[in-house]
């Protein structure tokens, strides 16, 4: 055990620095379209939660690894800010260019994930035309939802049987699961967040 | 390559050794319901019956914890589940630095650490409801706001700096036969991330619904509840990963 705990320090302490740097170039002049190996220290695919998507398929959200990820937090049952959240992704996704959208998927965990079954997420889907592979809808358990709410810096809480209050992010994950950017707020200027998904594209 | 994935996998298991921390050392709070006198709205909270840790947990509860569970340690912790302050009161992985008390309480640990130490107790962390349920309490009542001793004591302890470095037990046995719930650290809770806050000042609504979906303003009813201010403000303020001197936990469980 003591010499496990060991190597796992050596190796850690070793690779984490040199791991990190060759991440953040090998996105702009290697090419390497192959995120496979270690998982960057700040991947929020060190997740170990299991999820499920509209078709009723399970997934980690590793499973997204290799995509430029655009991540929201919202409930279907929301009347509020909700579709002032999506129509603003949607706007996102209307001014990046086609190629960048063509490795980007557009998500949206639930935080209401005992509503938002499978079925009533696809329908929700289909009534935002959102029903193709460019957008997933996700939901997990309870506990991983807050896990996941709190990796992101989204707060929420709920304020009656039906309704969320919530915060408003829209946050931008690279290849390979880390947090690039993050914009709070409805109808705030979209030229940032278009430009930081542009820029992870390969 | 492989040390890695070890590492992962360990991170989502933990070791099935039982400590000291069972239900002896847990107080059983009854249920029961009050009207949080700062939040979104002034709607009754109830809770139900549930076991809260006497104690907060200590350095030394910790340092169990990750003997058997060592990618927990300061040295292999990985950057998502914490920031650069994580356990900086230890001088090694498993030893404290001079001056540190074994039976003071253990700060400087993220949610997920807490999370992650309550899980493998085979409890939780409590939720704010439940925390603050406890912590309307004094010594002989469950719910002591309008008393201005109560008061008083926390707003004292406000100013007092380095109180987080005393034995557990230090401060004061409350109604329920909890101790430290004020005097001591602040205290993670499982859904700290539910306190949404428009800005510093009551009056601050400007933005606040393109902030928030459906939040009311969140605003003080009154002078002799700035000590739960504090804490709403404080859990309002914080990150999951964060790592914070006065910041430590306890645990909770489930009845049924």
């Amino acid at each position: 055990m003591v010499g496990l705990c060991t190597c796992i320090m050596a190796f850690n302490s070793c690779n984490s620095v040199s791991e990190e740097t060759s991440d953040e170039t090998s996105l702009k002049t290697e090419r390497d379209t192959d995120f496979t190996g270690e998982l960057p220290e700040l991947s929020v695919y060190n997740l170990p939660s299991e999820w499920t998507n509209q078709n009723g398929e399970d997934i980690k959200l590793e499973d997204l690894r290799g995509n430029i990820i655009v991540a929201v937090m919202i409930y279907t049952k929301c009347k509020a800010a909700c579709p002032r959240l999506i129509a603003d992704v949607r706007r996102i996704h209307s001014l990046v260019d086609e190629e960048t959208n063509k490795q980007v998927k557009y998500v949206f965990v639930s935080i209401d994930p005992e509503v938002d079954t499978p079925e009533t997420m696809k329908e929700f889907a289909k009534e935002n035309q959102m029903d193709n592979d460019q957008w997933v809808f996700l939901r997990g358990s309870e506990e991983d939802t807050r896990e996941f709410a709190l990796v992101l810096g989204v707060g929420y809480k709920r304020i009656s049987p039906i309704d969320f209050s919530h915060s408003n992010i829209i946050s931008v994950f690279n290849q390979n699961g880390e947090l690039t950017f993050q914009k709070e707020g409805l109808g705030v200027d979209d030229e940032a967040i278009v430009e930081a998904i542009e820029k992870l594209a390969i | 390559m492989f040390y890695r994935i070890l590492i992962v996998v360990f991170i989502t298991l933990c070791s099935l050794v039982s400590y000291s921390q069972k239900e002896e050392n847990m107080a059983l709070i009854k249920k029961g319901s009050y009207i949080p006198l700062y939040g979104n709205d002034s709607t009754t909270v109830y809770v139900d019956d549930f076991y809260l840790d006497i104690y907060p947990v200590t350095n030394a509860d910790f340092i169990k914890f990750l003997k058997d569970n060592p990618q927990w340690n300061k040295s292999n912790i990985i950057a998502l589940y914490a920031d650069e302050k994580y356990l900086s009161q230890f001088k090694t992985n498993l030893t404290l630095k001079e001056g540190e008390l074994m039976d003071a309480p253990v700060t400087n640990v993220s949610w997920f650490a807490a999370k992650k130490y309550c899980e493998c107790q085979g409890k939780r962390l409590p939720t704010i409801d439940e925390w603050e349920y406890v912590a309307n309490a004094d010594e002989t009542s469950p719910d002591a706001r309008l008393k201005e001793d109560y008061n008083k004591f926390i707003l004292s302890w406000y100013e007092k700096p380095n109180a987080y470095n005393q034995k557990v037990g230090s401060t004061f046995k409350n109604y329920w036969g909890v101790y430290d719930m004020h005097g001591l650290v602040w205290e993670w809770v499982d859904d700290f991330n539910s306190v949404l806050l428009s800005g510093e000042s009551r009056g601050d609504l400007e933005g606040s619904n393109e902030l928030f979906c459906g939040g009311a303003a969140v605003g003080a009813t009154d002078l002799m509840n700035y000590a739960a201010f504090m804490r709403y403000a404080f859990r309002g303020s914080i990150k999951a990963k964060y790592s914070i001197r006065n910041l430590g936990f306890r645990c909770a469980k489930s009845v049924k």
